[in-house]
């Protein structure tokens, strides 16, 4: 008999056989249920899977049964603790809406589109669970390559597949390194398992360059799905052409998978709190705040923004690793759910547009939404919350990550402000201009047609695509309010101490509880109503001002990003040699 | 002479990478992918070479005799089947942009950025 964490993963990949090989011939509302069925099956198993780590500790799985004896392994682990378990119910839950949301949507789907999505959450979950270096490389590919199937899946949209193809040559060729890194880490431990690695490296006496040069390696891999700067150019070109229901999956959490994944090759292979990897990670985190921030506000084609504001957020993330404390990365998991739910929602609204004026050119849609209440509602209440508004994930997750910052990292709570203020400044001015018509009409080319993703126009928007939206932002304002605080402490500090102990050993998991700090202070209040003060002003100056002199003076600056910004993918994988080189330099230095 | 074999490993992923960076044909990109990639298969095996040692097929082998690492050597077969898949896939992708922009330059395909 199968262990619930094995079914979890099983489950879907069964269900997408079944529906690759029967979905032709089965009705539609078949399909959808079939995939919507196994989805509520496994979002339940890994809710009891949860229950069972966050109640009783770690649960580690020996696939086949291949225990280790005396602390060596043969088999392979899967390790479902807090975190990688509440990350695979992540996905479930984001799989749920997506799926509902495409009910009906997709008129002309064949089972296929089903079958994708189901394979795409077995990998996710599979990539958070899975305890062995070699196994999360072939995940990683695995839920790449359903990945850029997805993204080219309007196969008629030169822009589509486009954006698939450099998505895919990026993604393969950072797998590839991976793969380099941890080919490097078994010639030196002759181990593959996370637990095992990394205590071979601690018996011969902690971790020294070539160590160092194979994580760095491991790493920029799972970085480039983590869209950190100079990686993230892919991630724009893959979110602004993907069908809305995949865009929630990318965006809520398969980006923010690659930062899970360096976390947690940084703890278990090097043992975390090392200074010259925290300096490196900081440095990415950081400009990825920032520059994920400004390419958001240059955008006017909707998707791409979000997709650059997901950029911006997926920075702090990163950040919270570089602090590698627990309280930081309690902070992160709180950031992490905030933003699944309020991006899911945002994505949402964009599909609502689309699907109704087959355009999501802000320029082209001004005034235009002013009777879509409802989405509406999503975009000002999403922009406010990417902003940071108290309850919010992303407030709460903000505010504990500056608590655990040293003294010398000032600069990340001016850039946590920046990054707020410039992210939820360009949803709030995408809600100025659509949905109130505010500001004049501007000046430029006419926006690109993009073709709809119903059969036809849809004039009032099925409830049925908007309620996975409203619920999404619900949960991701709510969040803070909704988890136990210090129980997310506690998985955290599971996350960080004694994984090897747990998965090789069999000693228990569970870590003292510790205590937050206090959450609803004055100065927590500050700063989620600075970020959001921020974001208005900057949405605020966005519609209304005339000419902000420095914004205009700085006009050769915003056009050689875009320049940038090529879509051309020689210059991508320039780009991520460069990053390596400087990833590994700063790493070994 | 073990080292050799990395060196070369690393000439080849250097070598697809400069492809990638300077190519005019997007199926010779996915191609270049591939070159990279064979340089993970190379340096997989080396990482299991043994000198002077046989396949790891035990069945016509006496006990004790040396063996290279058949671990690598799964892992190698993994890693051939996951480019396969992920090569046809981006020659798909290849073909439609063809279809679709009537090139496979990728200096050609206008940017996606506006």
């Amino acid at each position: 008999m199968l262990s619930p964490v094995e079914l979890a993963i099983a489950v879907p990949f069964l269900a997408a056989m079944v529906l690759a090989g029967a979905g032709r011939w089965l009705p539609r509302v078949v399909v959808d249920a079939v995939a919507m069925g196994a989805t509520l099956a496994v979002t339940g198993l890994l809710g009891a899977v949860l229950w069972e780590a966050v109640r009783y500790g770690t649960v580690v799985v020996w696939v086949g049964g291949w225990r280790p004896h005396g602390g060596v392994s043969t088999g392979i682990p899967l390790v479902a603790d807090p975190f990688a378990t509440a990350l695979a119910l992540v996905v479930a839950v984001l799989t749920v809406a997506a799926l509902l949301f495409s009910w009906r949507y997709f008129t002309e789907v064949q089972a296929v589109f089903h079958t994708l999505m189901l394979l795409f959450l077995g990998a996710m979950c599979a990539f958070a669970l899975t305890g062995d270096l070699f196994d999360a490389f072939v995940f990683f590919e695995l839920m790449s390559a359903v990945a850029y199937v997805l993204t080219g899946y309007r196969a008629d949209e030169a822009r589509s597949v486009h954006g698939g193809l450099n998505f895919g040559v990026v993604n393969s060729l950072a797998a590839y390194l991976s793969l380099t890194g941890i080919a490097l880490l078994y010639g030196r431990t002759g181990e593959l398992g996370f637990a095992a690695v990394g205590e071979q490296i601690r018996a011969a006496g902690g971790p020294d360059t070539g160590v160092r040069v194979a994580f760095a390696l491991v790493c920029t891999g799972f970085l480039v799905k983590a869209a950190a700067v100079p990686f993230h150019f892919w991630l724009a070109d893959a979110h602004a052409v993907a069908p809305t229901p995949v865009c929630v999956l990318f965006s809520g959490i398969m980006v923010e998978l690659g930062v899970y994944a360096v976390a947690r090759t940084y703890w278990t292979v090097l043992g975390g709190a090392e200074e010259t990897t925290a300096r490196a990670l900081a440095v990415f985190g950081g400009t990825t705040m920032l520059l994920g921030g400004v390419m958001c506000l240059l955008q006017r084609h909707i998707k791409r923004l979000l997709a650059y504001s997901t950029v911006s957020h997926v920075g702090l993330l990163v950040t919270c690793v570089a602090l590698a404390r627990a309280d930081a990365l309690a902070g992160g998991a709180f950031y992490l759910i905030g933003h699944a739910g309020v991006k899911g929602a945002l994505f949402v609204g964009a599909g609502a547009l689309l699907n109704r004026f087959e355009t999501v050119d802000e320029h082209e849609l001004r005034g235009r939404g002013r009777d879509m209440r409802v989405t509406s509602c999503l975009f000002l209440l999403g922009g406010l919350a990417l902003a940071g508004l108290p309850p919010g994930g992303m407030w709460l997750g903000k505010v504990l990550a500056e608590h655990a910052a040293p003294h010398g990292w000032w600069w990340l709570t001016v850039l946590g402000v920046l990054a707020s203020g410039l992210t939820g400044g360009a949803v709030l001015r995408v809600w100025l201009r659509v949905f109130r018509g505010a500001g004049r009409r501007p000046a430029g080319q006419a926006g690109e047609r993009e073709a709809g993703e119903t059969a036809a126009p849809t004039p009032r928007v099925p409830w049925l695509m908007l309620a996975p939206g409203l619920l999404l932002l619900a949960g991701g304002l709510l969040v803070a309010v909704l988890l136990s605080g210090p129980e997310v402490l506690r998985g955290a500090r599971t996350f960080t101490t004694g994984y090897a102990g747990t998965v090789l050993h069999g000693r228990p998991s569970l870590a003292h509880a510790g205590r937050l700090p206090e959450l609803w202070t004055a100065s927590a209040l500050v700063k989620g109503l600075a970020g959001v003060t921020a974001a208005l002003a900057v949405a605020a100056l966005a519609v209304w001002g005339r000419r902000v002199p420095p914004a205009a003076r700085a006009r050769p600056v915003w056009s050689a990003l875009h320049t940038l910004h090529s879509g051309h993918v020689g210059d991508y994988v320039a780009w991520l040699l460069a990053g390596i080189v400087l990833f590994t330099l700063l790493v070994i230095v | 002479m073990a080292w050799a074999a990395y060196l070369v490993a690393g000439w080849i992923l250097l070598a697809g990478i400069y492809g990638i960076v300077t190519s005019r044909n997007l199926v010779h990109v996915v191609v270049c992918l591939s070159v990279a990639q064979s340089a993970t298969y190379l340096l997989l095996l080396s990482v299991g070479f043994r000198q002077g040692a046989t396949a790891p097929v035990f069945s016509d082998i006496r006990p004790g005799r040396r063996v290279v690492d058949p671990v690598v050597q799964a892992m190698t077969l993994t890693d051939v089947v996951v480019g396969a898949t992920v090569t046809a896939l981006l020659l798909a992708l290849a073909v439609q942009v063809a279809k679709r922009r009537g090139t496979v330059d990728p200096d050609a395909l206008r940017t996606l950025e506006r």
